[in-house]
């Protein structure tokens, strides 16, 4: 028997997920042109309403009275598909992010998720692999060579750090003994995860900058090189819905580093006031994104074939030696006590400064060279 | 408890209403007055020359191949990491056997130069 | 029958002829990226078939693996090939009478072999929940010495054979 109370209750909390990742984009937008104005000594967007809070609303209108253009020999079904096959990716990851423990609502039992499912990991791995074809399907469609280069770029890209990104989460299931998120966060109310993996979770901020297409990995959209790249044909609401996408990606992937490694819904006194879970989230989420503007302010965009060798001959082998580290830990501290956990940050440290210097000398090497 | 890929199915369709609603919505509220120099291909200002379907460099599949091989052993990985430290020592390190194989891959593309992006 | 099982039904009906739909689509099309697209959305109802079954870890394998590892090799390799991606020639050959025949002498016989199996049409007892991890279990089996540690191993050898098999085709630099 199908129990429609249940459905009723995972609808509401399937719109209130969307709506929240939705009005976290538009206040993203207006965040970061604040955070990034202030950054580089000017003021940002402070005209429509109080501190420019209502630019958001100003630039939604503006988009939705555009003329959306189809060039002429673009496929036009495909061209159209694109955006919301980018979107619809980027909104799905948060669907097995528990958002907090359980909370009395109506007298009902109600969890803080939509579907904690018991491979939560690896769908999130699956749906980050999807996400590739909104952007490979926009750069072809639209019969432009730059666009088809921003496209062929992009996907890569992606698929060189999604390497990096699924051996990062075999750390945290290592760690965690589990696929599943909740059980995932469970497993740090004694630590959290960044404190015994320190150079797994840098690792894992590094490629979801990479994989969400941001500063300093936003060669497909390269505006000196490749006209915008994959989106370069693309004009009013559709060219917003990849604006969208990214931003939703960057929020639903700074919670996901939450969930991994910063103790997701966990803080003081969640025991006793599970609705505090969602404020905990947010606070770190908003941590976590303003360092993402920080780093877009700070860095440079790298060239393209040092990125690739970024994510294939430093931060892959990195990762590989990153879960033998960890596991030969577990395995060490289950045979010969528990304190022989500290052997994974220490060695992962090391590690860490192991392949910085072998970076620094191979750079080195490189540059003598060009002497 | 129900099967919880219903819900993952309902949550995708609703996730894509609102794309697809943003879109129709543009489509009937915004003005359209195309003509053929605006719908003409964008490559900054200059005329498009020949076809825009260029051909990619071999480069591209080799990373692309790699990435699958790789991207299959991540997978391998996930059921062993979770089981890992219920079993006995010796069986755990089957798995980083397992590992240990095929970062000797890893190593062969690299030395045979196909890493190199040029 | 409940509602549920109504319900199930009716989206394996759609899954399915999701399915089959885009695997003839795949053949039908001239374009030969349009070739591919049909076989992802063909991938992907196969892998909707999986949750309908309650198999979590095949279907996010069968996306990762599939849609997002082995299409995105089929994409690269039509970028790769020079333009005029289009198919001219007629789509049916002299033989095809004889073809269909044979597809539907070989579906008759495996209709009729699957049907005198007892199983058939009978609806599968459900998984009790909460009472194995699967995945789990699915870990402890890849490395238990009476169990499937060898073809684990193997499948580790034959990934490396196919690695350099590929590097060694694709890439030979004089």
């Amino acid at each position: 028997m199908i129990d429609l109370a249940l459905v009723l209750e995972w609808v509401i909390k399937s719109l209130v997920v969307i709506f929240m990742l939705l009005g976290g984009f538009a206040y993203l937008t207006w965040f970061e042109r604040r955070i990034l104005a202030r950054m580089q000594t000017r003021v940002g967007p402070n005209r429509a309403g109080w501190q420019g809070l209502l630019q958001p609303v100003a630039d939604a209108v503006k988009l939705v009275f555009k003329e959306e253009l189809i060039p002429a020999r673009a496929d036009k079904v495909i061209f159209v598909l694109a955006p919301i096959l980018t979107v619809v990716p980027a909104t799905v990851l948060a669907v097995v992010i528990p958002f907090g423990t359980q909370v009395i609502l109506f007298g009902r039992q109600v969890n803080l998720a939509v579907a904690d499912i018991n491979v939560g990991i690896l769908f999130l791995m699956a749906v980050a692999s999807v996400a590739v074809y909104g952007i490979v399907l926009a750069g072809w469609s639209s019969n432009n060579k730059f666009a088809l280069m921003g496209g062929m770029r992009s996907t890569a890209q992606m698929i060189s750090y999604e390497l990096a990104l699924g051996l990062s989460f075999v750390l945290v299931a290592l760690m965690a003994d589990s696929l599943q998120l909740s059980e995932i966060v469970e497993a740090q109310r004694t630590m959290w995860f960044v404190v015994l993996q320190p150079v797994g979770a840098i690792v894992f901020l590094i490629v979801t900058l990479a994989e969400v297409n941001r500063a300093p990995f936003d060669m497909p959209e390269a505006e000196q090189e490749l006209a915008a790249g994959f989106h370069s044909e693309y004009s009013g609401m559709k060219f917003a819905l990849f604006f969208m996408a990214e931003y939703q990606k960057m929020i639903v992937i700074s919670i996901i580093a939450v969930t991994l490694f910063f103790g997701g819904y966990l803080g003081p006194f969640i025991g006793r006031f599970p609705w505090l879970g969602p404020v905990y989230v947010l606070g770190k989420v908003v941590a976590l994104l303003f360092g993402m503007v920080w780093i877009r302010a700070t860095l440079p965009r790298i060239r393209y074939d040092r990125l690739m060798d970024l994510g294939w001959k430093v931060l892959l082998p990195l990762v590989l030696g990153l879960v033998l580290i960890t596991a030969t830990g577990i395995l060490l501290a289950d045979e010969f006590g528990n304190s022989l956990v500290w052997s994974i940050p220490v060695v992962s440290i090391l590690a860490g400064f192991l392949t910085v210097g072998l970076v620094d000398r191979s750079l080195r090497r490189k540059f003598n060279a060009l002497r | 408890m129900p099967n919880p890929w219903v819900f993952i199915g309902l949550f995708i369709i609703i996730a894509a209403i609102i794309p697809i609603g943003a879109i129709v919505v543009a489509l009937i509220l915004g003005p359209k007055k195309p003509n053929p120099i605006k719908q003409s291909t964008y490559e900054c200002g200059l005329e498009t020359v020949g076809d825009s379907l260029v051909q990619f460099k071999a480069q591209y599949y080799v990373f692309a191949l790699a990435f699958l091989i790789f991207d299959v052993e991540a997978v391998f990985l996930f059921p062993w990491a979770i089981a890992m430290n219920k079993m006995p020592l010796y069986v755990a390190l089957e798995g980083v056997i397992f590992i240990v194989i095929l970062v000797a891959g890893l190593v062969y593309t690299w030395r045979k130069g196909a890493l190199e992006w040029v | 029958m409940t509602a549920e099982q109504i319900i199930q039904q009716i989206l394996f009906f759609i899954s399915a002829a999701l399915t089959l739909g885009s695997a003839v689509m795949v053949v039908a099309t001239r374009k030969l990226i349009q070739a591919a697209l049909w076989l992802i959305v063909s991938l992907f109802g196969v892998a909707v078939l999986y949750a309908l079954l309650d198999a979590s870890f095949l279907v996010v394998v069968q996306v990762v693996v599939y849609i997002g590892a082995i299409a995105i090799l089929f994409i690269f390799a039509v970028m790769l090939t020079q333009r005029d991606q289009r198919d001219k020639g007629p789509q049916l050959n002299k033989s095809w009478v004889l073809a269909a025949l044979v597809g539907l002498a070989t579906f008759g016989g495996l209709t009729f072999l699957v049907s005198s199996w007892t199983g058939f049409g009978a609806a599968a007892a459900p998984i009790p929940a909460g009472t194995v991890d699967m995945v789990a279990d699915l870990g402890t089996a890849l490395v238990s010495v009476d169990q499937y540690v060898l073809p684990f191993e193997v499948a580790s050898v034959l990934l490396l054979a196919a690695l350099i098999g590929a590097i060694y085709v694709a890439y030979n630099r004089k």
